[in-house]
């Protein structure tokens, strides 16, 4: 790797202050970094060896802990491709068409949400922020397959913008910046994110008769609308394509229409279990996520006003968003909560907001979307009480 | 009463290159030095010598014209060679060219009795002019003690929980007498109690076996369960307005000399650390020895660190730079100043991490020994993992919020998060394991003169 070393020296000076390109000094510096740990030490005093760990090599573990969800999305594109328009084709064929579909929305999200982040760069003198690594990814696995590229680039772009450098970067932000992306898609352009239409790529194919397309939430939503059982209404969808379509497995695996890669509980799962082991994201804040949800749904079976309100409450946890949302979005360490106690409330809340808004809101039966955005605003109270908690013992011991 | 406190949080970085517990002569230094430096909080350092000057062990040398009643002494008996000055004309370091004998200043003797019988103003004035005051540090800031307080109690770490830290019970080996002696005079200096705080996981040295006169508090945990700060923490905290000092062993032992011998002891023994000692063992020297005599010939290569002190709160000195004041332990360490291809992702065994995150393996094997070199391993950023800083701090502190806090300047803030119960040392593994890099121990040293001199 010397020859890169010498390259990469060669070219140094002229972005370094008083070069030619000096203003890029920071791109420079992010493809410098990117090949290279930079040569820095520790400082005279203080801590004189450092732990092994760095940003980049945080922010890579999330993005392999997607790579799960990513592969099989992908896979399952094509799967619900071919079973829409009627085709028997090999796991091979699937995956091509998944990866033909999804391949262009990761790289137009890494590209548009790069470009943003290097105008930044440039113009606020700051690094590159590596956070960015992960929201490039996160944005295309909350996406349907057949959203518009430009749509994608405007998104991520809006997202890293207004919801992250405005701030001043990563670890600045207040919201999680691809559940930003994803609300703006949602209320920007409704039409492509939302319906039974747009979760089922078709091309130019018809598809078979009795196909609808839905979601196992819009299912359930207008089953508790027309008060039939919400099971029933899922096992009768079965019958009009493929065999057991909306079943609980196959829920739980996957195979359904929804967000590229929100479909798969599993996936998130193992997902989870690389968050969890590593370290990188909170278990905290995933097991009482999932348990708010769970508790939620049990709430409501008790109250039971519609049929969706009737669902068994563990059918919450293995359809829409719900397990990536918790575990990919919640965990954010910068927009959740950051105090131990916290975070505990965080994952809970979100739970519950999320079956709330699921079986409340009319408009729109995903709710850990929303659940996510509003916690990440709440957040900060809920470290306040706890941080005032640490404070009133410390003031209490003084007067003992 | 007693306690006996078991701490779960901390880290310990076990790294190569542990003292052998055994005594070897290297070449006696030649100089020696007093660092103003080493004294944090000294604001306005005044030398009384001149060089050229001869002095003897004890002599005074310099005082801080803020606190003009504590005096520091020389070392070691020889000529005043040269009065180092940085920017500012800042003072730097007062060298002393060493004799070939040393000879002492003499102080009054006193016998069993009549330590008994001294009253605090009478010790305290024999421990002024002795030159052993500064060994007493005052909590909170971390700052040499002010002889006309009253400090609520006196705590004593018996041991040292740092990286590659020096045993105490070699350190102090045979000083059973005087380390008595020691703590008699301490407890005239307070109204409360002296704790001697000792290691919960290890057998008690023959030093502290026969300590009487004290509370004996246990600990037990990784570090930093050694730190005083944690352990006052978890004994008797300090609120605002409340004062209490701070002795680390050694320092009892050289009142203990002063008492009983009326000389002004400088000496001690350092331990010889790190992975590029050739020879990690412990010498006998006096304070402020410059270190040559140790590092030449005795490092496995010639791009070598040498830190006075620990690899947590250690300070970087030249290869023929003076041992801290306060420091029983020199540590080589290799230089990291390499790049490394792909260095943020290659999986890695070799380096030491508290996380676990992808590729970074050394938390399989968790009794490995690592030799770590002088690298910062990544760039400065925004704060982003959370949860971290409090595993290793074992204190109902929440680190992050007070360095924001100090960060801000926001002082009340600071006071009610915990401003006064720290030091740089109890948030140095903090620093370690920081994912963003943030110079912790500076910050804290910010916020703790924001908060002395508000």
């Amino acid at each position: 790797m010397k020859f890169l070393r010498d390259l990469l020296d060669k070219q140094k000076p002229l972005f370094q202050k008083g070069g030619k390109f000096e203003n890029l000094y920071y791109l420079y510096e992010a493809g410098e970094t990117f090949m290279f740990s930079p040569n820095h030490t520790t400082g005279i005093k203080g801590t004189q060896v450092k732990d092994a760990i760095d940003l980049k090599r945080m922010m890579i573990t999330v993005v392999v802990a997607l790579l799960p969800c990513l592969l099989f999305g992908i896979y399952n594109v094509g799967e619900q491709h071919y079973l829409a328009v009627g085709e028997a084709v090999g796991f091979g064929e699937k995956f091509l068409l998944g990866l033909k579909l999804v391949l262009p929305i990761v790289i137009v999200a890494y590209a548009a949400g790069g470009i943003a982040e290097a105008v930044f760069a440039v113009i606020r003198k700051h690094p590159i922020n590596e956070g960015f690594l992960v929201t490039g990814m996160l944005i295309p696995l909350v996406v349907p397959a057949s959203m518009p590229l430009w749509q994608v680039a405007l998104a991520t772009i809006f997202a890293v913008v207004i919801a992250k450098e405005v701030f001043g970067g990563t670890g600045m932000n207040i919201l999680n910046v691809a559940m930003t992306a994803r609300a703006f898609l949602y209320f920007a352009y409704p039409a492509q994110i939302s319906g039974d239409q747009v979760w089922t790529y078709l091309g130019e194919k018809t598809a078979v008769d009795g196909f609808s397309g839905a979601t196992a939430l819009s299912i359930a939503y207008s089953a508790g609308q027309s008060g039939e059982s919400v099971t029933s209404a899922l096992a009768s969808h079965n019958s009009a394509i493929g065999d057991q379509l909306y079943s609980f497995a196959n829920m739980f695996f996957g195979f359904i229409p929804g967000s590229i890669g929100e479909t798969s509980a599993l996936m998130c799962l193992i997902g989870a279990l690389i968050l969890i082991a590593t370290g990188v994201g909170s278990w905290k804040i995933i097991v009482s996520g999932f348990a708010g949800t769970y508790i939620m749904g049990l709430i409501m079976n008790i109250f039971a006003a519609n049929e969706f309100m009737a669902m068994p409450a563990h059918y919450h946890l293995v359809m829409g968003g719900v397990a990536f949302g918790i575990v990919f979005m919640a965990t954010d360490p910068v927009s959740a909560a950051q105090t131990e106690r916290g975070k505990w409330l965080y994952g809970l809340l979100i739970g519950f907001l999320t079956v709330i808004i699921r079986v409340t809101n009319p408009a729109y039966p995903e709710g850990i979307m929303l659940a996510v955005l509003l916690m990440n605003v709440f957040a900060p109270l809920i470290d306040y009480y706890v941080v005032k908690a640490n404070k009133k013992r410390r003031l209490q011991r003084a007067t003992v | 009463m007693s306690k006996l406190v078991k701490l779960k949080k901390g880290f310990d970085i076990k790294l190569v290159g542990k003292a052998e517990k055994k005594i070897e002569a290297f070449q006696p230094a030649q100089t020696f030095a007093i660092k103003p430096t080493d004294f944090v909080g000294m604001q306005r350092p005044k030398v009384i010598v001149k060089e050229g000057d001869t002095v003897k062990a004890g002599t005074p040398i310099l005082f801080d014209k803020k606190l003009e009643s504590v005096l520091y002494a020389a070392p070691f008996s020889g000529e005043v060679v040269e009065i180092k000055r940085g920017e500012k004309r800042k003072l730097l370091e007062i060298k002393i060219m060493a004799d070939k004998e040393i000879s002492y200043e003499e102080f009054d003797k006193f016998s069993e009795t009549d330590l008994k019988s001294l009253t605090k103003e009478q010790a305290t004035a024999a421990l002024l002019k002795g030159g052993v005051w500064p060994q007493i540090i005052q909590r909170p800031y971390g700052i040499v003690a002010n002889p006309e307080d009253d400090p609520k109690a006196i705590f004593i770490s018996g041991f040292d929980s740092h990286p590659l830290a020096p045993d105490y019970g070699v350190l102090l080996k045979g000083q059973e007498k005087y380390f008595q002696a020691g703590l008699n005079i301490l407890k005239k200096l307070t109204s409360g109690k002296v704790h001697l705080n000792l290691d919960q996981d290890s057998e008690v040295s023959p030093v502290y076996a026969g300590a009487q006169g004290v509370e004996v508090n246990k600990f037990s945990g990784p570090h930093p369960a050694g730190n005083v700060g944690v352990q006052i923490h978890h004994i008797s905290p300090i609120n605002k307005g409340e004062l209490a000092w701070t002795v680390n062993p050694y320092g009892v032992v050289q009142m203990g000399k002063l008492f009983i011998d009326g000389v002004y002891d400088a000496s001690k023994v350092v331990a010889i650390t790190g992975s590029e000692a050739k020879k990690a063992v412990y010498t006998k020297t006096y304070q402020g020895a410059c270190v040559d005599k140790w590092v030449v010939d005795n490092t496995k290569s010639d791009h070598v660190r040498v830190v006075s002190g620990n690899v947590l709160t250690g300070e970087k000195i030249n290869h023929d730079g003076y041992l801290g004041y306060y420091d029983h332990q020199i540590t080589l360490l290799p230089e990291g100043d390499y790049f490394e291809f792909m260095g943020w992702a290659k999986p890695t065994s070799t380096k030491l991490s508290f996380h676990r995150a992808l590729g970074l393996l050394s938390f399989l094997s968790p009794n490995k020994e690592f030799a770590l070199d002088t690298n910062a391993r990544g760039e400065a950023r925004a704060f982003v993992q959370t949860g971290v800083f409090e595993q290793v701090t074992p204190m109902d502190i929440f680190p992050v919020y007070l360095i924001k806090a100090i960060m801000a300047e926001d002082f009340d803030e600071m006071e009610e998060l915990g401003i006064y119960e720290i030091i740089e040392e109890d948030l140095a593994l903090c620093e370690f394991v920081d994912v963003s890099k943030h110079p912790v121990q500076d910050i804290v040293r910010k916020g703790i003169e924001l908060i002395q001199y508000s």
